[in-house]
């Protein structure tokens, strides 16, 4: 496989400004890897070939006049969860069926106005629910990292799962994604991928499938802390058609990677040390503060008392939010629509096909504890020990500007492993939850590898808004432990496919370039 | 909270998804599994707690009262299953 597509973001750009490589030499090298490799990864559910080679066409017409825009020709991948126009968008949910949207998300169209280039949509987790990518409607994404000495699959964690093992297996340079408990952040660390949610409200939500408004945001993974600064600075902006989107400059965050964490005050946070934590996650964190400590940061022990609570809170509100915001599928206006006696039935009837397991008892959740009698003793008291949480990290911003955790309890696992108890998944995101219950920002940098061989994240927090101090702290991280890349690239070779299905599915769906109505379909996948 | 099946028949149609009996019986301990362990919160005294109502301490933001977006009905129905002229075909509603 050629060597283009192993480049970082910064080193791509900089060979397309030299002339070293255009735009449609490097778009292509990255179609050939997805066909080579997507079929045993599953992680592009509609490759958009033809579209990229437009856009690629367009900007090597642009570095050659000499009008280039900051992501000038650089090929990324789109989480499925992100409207584009013209090219069928699922939310990896069998209910939108082949929706097709007539708009494009503002992120979106934030980057591909900066010059990227779309290569395709990437698989997720239904609706942003999952934290393994195991309830895709599109069937699950294969980590390209496996165990030492083993071939069982393992799983690139979620939701963002898709983005996750395409920029571990050099599938895109980089990929959008989102993060409503942990979705960017879980499936960065079990890859060994750079993931950043930045503070809520700095990147639009608007043409963004909905799973739970007031903690969603969008935010990139890429392979280096760099890249995802790149990233970051294209994708964020102040939108009026999101209300929640806040109107503040976004920094040059990569002119502020050589600013070094000397003098940085680092919180070390005593309720992260959970029971059960694996010793390699102890050790690696406390590599972490020896890194930061020889980079000249100081080191802080602090208290956020109400951190064990805040995944259970979280368990109220965005079921509860996604409740009301998935009550818009409905068979009428967009989407999948089984018919029934009358319109009621015909409701429950396509809810029922339309929507995945999880999903389902997620709604189920949310409809109880906002149902009349149950309000003020779920919903109010989750929203009241969120107050808590937030006021928690207020209290510690007196004293530090980051704090330091681990990103995962542990390194990724295989395939089934957690499906059947529903709260063992949801423990998956105990470190990184209570970043969306505050609404700060968290970035995930990989710093080792377990036992087994497999990618181990440390996660920084920090205050709102203040992104940028976050990416100087991960860059003293990821320049200390150095990257991490699969060892052997066994994907390329034609691999064993995701899913029995999944070869045909990817061809169909690269003929169809999610222009037409004819491309694959999530049905009889999941 | 030990959620019944009935409780679970109610949700599931204020939810508007189709449960099958079998189905109501799983959901039955799943949901209970679940809501006994978000009781935990109950250890939480928030007496004197304000609820959170947004997580960035921003005034909601109003914009002048005009039509700004529009014309677009064949956007608006483009994806919909079943279509006449602008309007959206539902199964008959009032007798």
């Amino acid at each position: 496989m050629t060597e283009l597509t192993k480049l970082t973001i910064a080193e791509a750009r900089d060979k397309l400004r030299k002339k070293d490589v255009s735009a449609t030499e490097l778009t292509r090298a990255f179609i050939d890897a997805i066909e080579a490799g997507n079929p045993a990864l599953n992680a592009f559910v509609l490759p958009t070939p033809e579209l990229a080679l437009a856009q690629a066409k367009e900007s090597d017409k642009r570095l050659k006049s000499g009008d280039t825009r900051p992501l000038e020709g650089l090929p990324l991948g789109n989480k499925d969860l992100f409207c584009t126009a013209g090219v069928r968008t699922t939310a990896c949910s069998k209910i939108l069926d082949d929706f097709t949207p007539t708009y494009e998300s503002t992120v979106g169209a934030n980057l591909w106005n900066a010059g990227a280039i779309m290569l395709g949509k990437l698989n997720c987790d239904e609706f942003a629910m999952g934290s393994s990518n195991e309830t895709s409607a599109f069937g699950p994404v294969v980590s390209p990292w496996r165990r030492k000495g083993k071939s069982d699959k393992l799983v690139p964690g979620g939701s963002s799962g898709g983005s996750s093992a395409a920029v571990a297996a050099d599938l895109c340079l980089g990929a959008t994604a989102t993060d409503t408990g942990g979705s960017i952040r879980q499936p960065a660390a079990l890859t060994g991928t750079v993931g950043i949610k930045p503070t809520y409200g700095r990147c639009s939500r608007w043409g963004i499938v909905a799973f739970a408004s007031s903690l969603d945001q969008a935010g990139p993974l890429a392979k280096t802390v760099r890249d995802a600064a790149i990233m970051l600075r294209a994708m964020a902006s102040h939108d009026p058609k999101d209300s929640t989107s806040v109107e503040t400059p976004v920094p040059d965050y990569e002119a502020a990677l050589s600013q070094g964490v000397k003098g940085l005050r680092v919180g070390v946070p005593k309720e992260y040390r959970v029971e059960g934590m694996s010793k390699e996650i102890d050790k690696l964190w406390q590599e972490g503060i020896a890194w930061l400590k020889a980079a000249g940061a100081t080191i802080h022990d602090i208290s956020l008392p109400h951190t064990k609570y805040a995944l259970p809170a979280y368990y109220i509100v965005a079921p509860a939010e996604a409740s009301s915001n998935l009550a818009r599928y409905d068979g009428v206006r967009y989407g999948l629509r089984v018919p029934g006696e009358d319109l009621i039935d015909t409701y429950e009837n396509t809810r029922a096909a339309g929507f995945g397991k999880e999903v389902r008892r997620r709604i189920l959740i949310g409809t109880y504890v906002l149902s009349a009698g149950y309000y003020d003793a779920y919903y109010l008291k989750a929203q009241k020990v969120r107050t808590l949480i937030k006021r928690d990290f207020d209290e510690a911003w007196k004293s530090v500007d980051v704090v330091l955790t681990p990103t995962t309890p542990s390194p990724a696992f295989g395939f089934g492993e957690k499906t059947g108890d529903p709260i063992a998944m949801y423990l998956e995101d105990i470190f990184t939850v209570t970043v969306n219950m505050a609404g700060l920002p968290g970035i995930s940098v990989p710093a080792g590898l377990s036992r087994e061989g497999t990618p181990l994240g440390l996660q920084l927090i920090g205050k709102p808004f203040d992104e940028g101090t976050l990416f100087r702290a991960a860059q003293a991280i990821e320049d200390a432990a150095g990257r991490f890349v699969v060892p052997e690239r066994w994907w390329e070779a034609g691999g064993q496919p995701a899913s029995a299905s999944a070869p045909a599915k990817s061809a169909n769906a690269k003929k169809s370039d999610g222009k037409s109505k004819a491309g694959s379909k999530p049905n009889e996948r999941a | 909270m030990r959620v019944d099946e009935t409780t679970v028949r109610r949700i599931a149609r204020l939810a508007r998804i189709k449960i099958s009996n079998e189905e109501a019986k799983g959901l039955e301990a799943e949901l209970s599994g679940i809501l006994n362990w978000v009781e935990q919160l109950d250890e939480v005294d928030t007496l004197a707690v304000e609820p959170m109502t947004r997580v960035v301490p921003i005034e909601l933001k109003k914009r002048t009262d005009v039509i700004n977006d529009g014309d677009i009905a064949d956007d608006v129905v483009k994806n919909a299953p079943m279509v006449e002229d602008h309007y959206f075909v539902v199964p008959k509603v009032v007798e």
